[in-house]
């Protein structure tokens, strides 16, 4: 195989230097679309969980937009996605219904899953996500077994497989690393490092906290990003995708982002300060750097509010779906054991 | 006193080989660690090397004999000093000699060589199997085979089956019950995986989701261990997590339950575990018919299915039906034994002891019928309810543990639907509530054994 790959990390950190290549304008309306559309849905899913319309476990995306957004647009067209249990910005960005999403967040009928799955469980054959997985690190073998199945058949497919700094520390990301490697499989390890697995920030819990090199004793190249910036993403993606549709298997990605909730909705919030909150939203938001860039570039402020009164729209109808959609039918506590 | 060398045993569950090839003629010298003689399994082709130092007296087996039992004398070593004539002395017993296979034995599976304990060959079926018609050709081959042409059979048939694991391709198979599948198949349907089963059990999954259907190998239940959280959090819930969306044709198959001489960690049954699980098929079959129409259904299903297989029957032989494709339902018990007195459930290799244990009732005019299981989940409790329903008293076999076991569940399921039929409390044997102990007289104690089921048996019957 071919001489790895430090190098290439190496290459894009220089042709990086400054800021990643730009987007066109549509690129630009595009992505902030997008992202708005997954900031505005998990805020609205935040208050209907304060609201007790939403159950159990609820891990909100907010602040780490730009990565799901920027790798989407990377991809085309039947390429799979695969994460863990902070998934509905990936189902948003794999363009999966709002009103699915949000309904089997409240557990009805007509969510995704039929109200059976929840938060960490929707998937959509037709969008190619394939999950929402709840266990911390399995999402990153499955994943690397849809890169398999794509190999297997002979298409140019990949596969992206999102997990955390947290999920990093597992062993079968290791069992998948080197699989995927041997195999020479198409797979994207994007590792969303939002520098808290939980409650425990990457230096309490990680020997090695670059983790674009966790992929070095099996010859897996890797790249750290600016995770908050969407070009970067996207960049970083298009190099990625291209390894990977190439044939030379997998590739991992580090995005380095930050989540501004808590880990989930009962999120006591003592491992980190405010003010280290306050300053990423301040100077890093993924949003408001592509609302600044646009309004530099003479887009009207009428143009950007009309971008969000359609979220704010889709949201709103969303939610009120969620709300008035029914419970599942009790019959459907026997249905889809088997088929 | 010249010394006997004995037929080797390769592995635990060797019960008989091939005298392929004499290196050695009589009158030649030995050293000990000369490879004297060649010995062929259906598994593997091994060499024979002397112990003993001396001269090659005589070739009591000659080249070319099939089915040499394991301890056979096949020759005798004449020290320093003895001649021909001594020959007729009553000969010292060599110890086996050391046997190196020709390929190096997977870790931690292949146990020293031992006289392993030999449950006989399944007694063919008293009732004739509605899954095979009237008239057809039976063919004899091993439960390996079997297992072997369902999947070689399958994977003719739909170029989304493969096989995954550990030693599968190249080895052929630990057990070698993928033999000759890497020489049809090639390497890409045939797959080596690292020993690495919580990742390929995850890659196997996922590969399913995307709509293949892999067969996955555990080189013995014992290690899907590592893989359990695969298996039952992602293979068996998402069809249900995903509302129906997406589901999972997968095969997790391989060797379960007790294997012999190889102790706690190596040796122990997964039915009941497995069985628990909704979401998952589970088929653990007996018989060489079964082994092949069972698991060319499991690949066919769309769900995922455990298939537990048992080292110790590999080698045993059995009638197969010679059709072009013999699938066996999923979820139908079958009657081995007709009989109205008493009814032994059991399964796989349980099915060894509980079938025993019949003719040995029989001679004191107890008649059992025999029901094997076949599939645990879903379980066919209407064919255990009518035969209770009919004899009255019900012993459950099983060689897992008692606490949450298969019988367990096969005597609650009786007390909900034969209460107002059973004339006595129904009897459980198991395992012994203790880790599989190596030694060989305790692993013995540790397991069912037939005189256990006799006495199950009389005891319901109340005699």
């Amino acid at each position: 195989m071919a001489a790895p790959k430090k190098s290439v990390a190496k290459e894009a950190e220089q042709d990086k230097g400054g800021s990643p290549p730009e987007f066109t304008r549509d690129q630009e309306l595009s992505a902030l679309r997008d992202m708005l559309l997954i900031r505005r849905f998990e805020e609205k899913a935040g208050q209907l969980y304060g609201m007790g319309a939403i159950g159990g476990f609820c891990h909100l995306y907010i602040g780490q937009e730009a990565v799901v957004v920027g790798m989407q647009m990377a991809l085309k067209q039947g390429d799979q996605v695969i994460t863990g249990y902070r998934d509905h910005g990936h189902m948003l960005a794999c363009g999966m219904d709002a009103k699915g999403v949000m309904a089997e967040l409240t557990g009805r009928r007509g969510g995704y899953s039929k109200g059976k799955g929840g938060s960490m469980h929707m998937f959509s054959m037709e969008k190619n996500f394939f999950g929402g997985h709840g266990i911390v690190g399995a999402q990153v073998s499955l994943g690397t077994g849809l890169a398999f199945a794509n190999r297997y058949r002979g298409n140019d497919f990949v596969s992206v497989a999102y997990f955390g700094d947290g999920a990093s520390n597992q062993g079968q990301v290791y069992e998948s690393f080197n699989m995927a490697e041997l195999w020479k499989l198409p797979v994207i390890y994007v590792i969303e490092n939002n520098r808290y697995a939980m409650g425990t920030s990457v230096n309490r819990a990680s020997a090695q906290t670059d983790f674009s090199k966790r992929g070095i004793s099996f010859n897996i190249p890797g790249e750290q990003v600016d995770g908050m910036d969407v070009r970067a993403v996207k960049a970083a993606g298009d190099e990625a995708v291209a390894w990977c549709r190439a044939g030379k298997g997998p590739y991992i990605l580090e995005m380095q982002t930050y989540r501004y909730r808590g880990h989930s909705m009962s999120d006591p919030a003592k491992y980190r300060t405010r003010e280290e909150v306050e300053k990423v939203r301040h100077d890093q938001d993924p949003i408001e750097q592509v609302r600044n860039r646009l309004l530099e570039a003479k887009t009207s402020e009428q143009d950007l509010k009309a971008i969000d009164a359609e979220v704010r729209e889709i949201v709103n109808a969303a939610a009120d779906f969620a709300q008035h959609d029914p419970e599942p039918d009790a019959s459907e506590l026997w249905t889809d054991v088997y088929r | 006193m010249p010394i006997q060398v004995l037929m080797p045993a390769l592995s635990p569950t060797m019960e008989k080989g091939n005298l392929a090839k004499w290196l050695k003629k009589e009158g030649e010298t030995i050293k000990s660690g000369d490879v004297i003689a060649e010995i062929e399994t259906d598994k593997a082709t091994m060499e024979v090397e002397a112990t003993d130092e001396g001269t090659l007296g005589r070739i009591l087996i000659p080249e070319g004999t099939a089915d040499v039992a394991v301890n056979t004398p096949i020759a005798t070593i004449l020290s320093d000093g003895e001649t021909a004539a001594d020959l007729g002395k009553a000969p010292a017993v060599s110890a086996p000699p050391k046997a190196s296979e020709s390929v190096p034995p997977a870790a931690g599976v292949e146990a020293p060589a031992a006289a392993a304990k030999t449950p006989a060959a399944p007694p063919a079926a008293v009732a004739p199997d509605p899954e095979i018609p009237a008239g057809t050709e039976m063919v004899t081959m091993t439960i390996r085979e079997a297992l072997r042409d369902a999947m070689a059979e399958e994977m003719r048939r739909d170029p989304d089956v493969f096989v995954m694991g550990e030693e599968v391709a190249e080895y052929q198979g630990a057990y070698k019950v993928t033999q000759g599948l890497l020489q049809e198949f090639g390497d890409r349907r045939v797959i080596d995986t690292p020993i690495t089963e919580h990742g390929f059990a995850g890659v196997g999954v996922g590969a399913a989701m995307a709509g293949l259907k892999p067969i996955v190998e555990f080189m013995t239940f014992n290690f899907a261990m590592q893989a359990i959280d695969q298996i039952i959090n992602s293979a068996a819930k998402t069809l249900y997590m995903s509302g129906g969306q997406m589901g999972c044709s997968i095969v997790f198959r391989g060797p379960n339950g007790a294997a012999a001489r190889v102790a706690a960690q190596h040796s122990q049954d997964y039915s009941a575990w497995y069985s628990q699980v909704p979401g998952l098929k589970v088929v653990s079959p007996f018989s060489a018919a079964d082994a092949k129409g069972l698991l060319k259904a499991a690949i066919r299903d769309r769900n995922p299915v455990i298939f537990l297989e048992n080292e110790m029957l590999y080698g045993h032989s059995g009638e197969v039906p010679k059709l072009d494709d013999f699938v066996v339902p999923i979820g139908k018990a079958r009657i081995a034994r007709a009989g109205g007195h008493v009814t032994i459930v059991s399964w796989s290799n349980g099915m060894t002891y509980a079938l025993k244990a019949a003719d040995e009732l029989a001679k004191d005019g107890i008649e059992a019928e025999v029901i094997d299981l076949r599939t645990l989940r879903p379980m066919d409790t209407e064919t255990i309810v009518a035969s209770v329903k009919k004899t009255g008293r019900a012993v459950t076999v099983e060689e897992g543990w008692q606490q949450s076991g298969v019988g367990a569940e096969i005597v609650a399921r009786l007390m909900e639907h034969a209460f107002d039929y059973l004339d006595a409390p129904v009897a459980r044997v198991s395992g012994k509530d203790v880790p599989m102990p190596y030694a060989a007289n305790l692993e013995k104690l540790a397991l069912p054994t037939v005189a256990e089921v006799v006495a199950a048996a009389k005891a319901v019957c109340y005699r």
